[in-house]
């Protein structure tokens, strides 16, 4: 499943897209996050249960602030939490 | 003399229990609780099929609520909470269902239970609801397979109707109805702030716009900002429609024009696929905690 965390407002759209299909839930992307975006919790969608990471409620109204300072206006972008997820489950709307 | 207040937004409320089904021969009674910003639902199901439910206005205290929506959800049938076998909770409220055992996220709850409502074609399920909006794509068994969910402001949202309903002085009922009574359909308001939104249809009345005109152009604003979630995650055909908005023939009317896609009718109170949804999970929990499964 493409579990869509953001929003979209004014200024555009603003998603992290977690695939939970992907996602074995390691929790390598919550320790790598900078600024404690993600978290993982137990599988809610799913009867058989199991972990899955996803963007904490905190951040998920605000993700264009807090991701701002890994997403430079020029340059090569290296996103941590892109870069941790081994099944690369994990990409960012923009 | 003051006059006394008038409650535009104010919606019924209303239970139902289905006469042919007699649940003290049943195997498996469960229940589904959804907890819902501004609506509650329960429901019973007795071996698989809807039994009794009841949609009420979520109160300030969840657990009253919760307790509430299920006793009423009872009321008559002689059937007591104890003698349901599983309930699952749902909803933003799915923490405060004291007699839940088990939680599940409305957006699977809502996969599930439009699966049930309007079968197995479904793939793609709106669920405008109270507070927020959710797209969700699901595959032939109900399963979720991409969901997007805008909960960061109310416009699009049931809560920005009934804040509408209120300035135009028309009952929420009717004013999906009345939003269609145009000749012409007028430009939309502001999408991105239900409060701009709200201001712009207050300019536009003191310009004279009817007041029909002015719901025309607010539902054409709410249904643009719903359209951009959608294809967000992509439309496929069947389309549906759930949450309590799915009752307002002038959001309906407007998708099906704006999409070219007529979304499916529903055979059942489109309000309580969130709740159907969570009843179906408990089935399928209280099977496996049977070993059933």
């Amino acid at each position: 499943m493409q579990a869509h965390y953001g929003y979209k407002d004014g200024s555009g759209d603003y998603f992290i897209i977690i695939d939970t299909d992907k996602c074995d839930g390691c929790g390598k992307c919550v320790e790598a996050c900078p600024y404690g975006v993600l978290e993982l919790i137990e599988n809610e969608f799913d009867i058989e249960g199991g972990s899955m990471a996803r963007v904490t409620e905190e951040h998920r109204k605000k993700i264009k602030y807090t991701c701002g300072p890994c997403k430079p206006v020029s340059g090569e972008r290296k996103l941590s939490c892109v870069i941790a997820c081994e099944p690369k489950a994990i990409t960012h709307s923009w | 003399m003051s006059e006394k207040p008038e409650e535009f937004w104010r919606w019924r409320e209303y239970r139902h229990t289905m006469p042919d089904i007699d649940w003290h021969e049943a195997k498996m009674v469960t229940a589904g609780v959804d907890i819902g910003s501004v609506g509650s639902k329960a429901v019973v199901m007795v071996d698989g099929e809807l039994y009794a439910y009841s949609v009420m206005r979520t109160g300030g205290v969840s657990e009253e609520t919760a307790i509430r929506v299920m006793d009423w959800a009872l009321d008559g049938t002689g059937m007591k909470t104890k003698n349901v076998h599983y309930v699952v909770g749902t909803g933003y409220g799915r923490v405060n269902v004291p007699f839940a055992k088990r939680t599940i996220t409305e957006i699977a709850c809502h996969a599930r239970g439009a699966h049930y409502i309007y079968g197995p074609t479904v793939r793609t399920v709106l669920d405008i609801g109270g507070q927020d909006c959710k797209a969700i794509r699901c595959d032939e068994r109900g399963k979720v397979m991409s969901f997007l969910m805008n909960d960061k402001c109310a416009a699009g949202t049931g809560r920005g109707l009934e804040v509408f309903a209120d300035l135009i002085r028309v009952p929420i009922e009717e004013v999906g109805k009345a939003s269609l009574n145009v000749e012409k359909e007028p430009p939309p308001v502001s999408n991105t702030c239900v409060i701009f939104a709200k201001a712009e249809s207050v300019a536009l009345l003191r310009q004279g716009w009817q007041k029909e005109k002015v719901a025309a152009a607010y539902h054409l604003a709410m249904v643009n900002r719903i359209i951009d979630l959608l294809t967000k995650v992509g439309i496929e055909k069947d389309f549906v429609v759930t949450g309590g908005v799915a009752k307002n023939t002038g959001i309906v009317a407007r998708l099906e024009r704006n999409l070219g896609i007529k979304p499916l009718d529903p055979k059942l109170d489109p309000i309580l696929a969130g709740a159907l949804g969570a009843g179906l999970f408990g089935k399928a929990l209280y099977e496996k905690q049977l070993g059933l499964r």
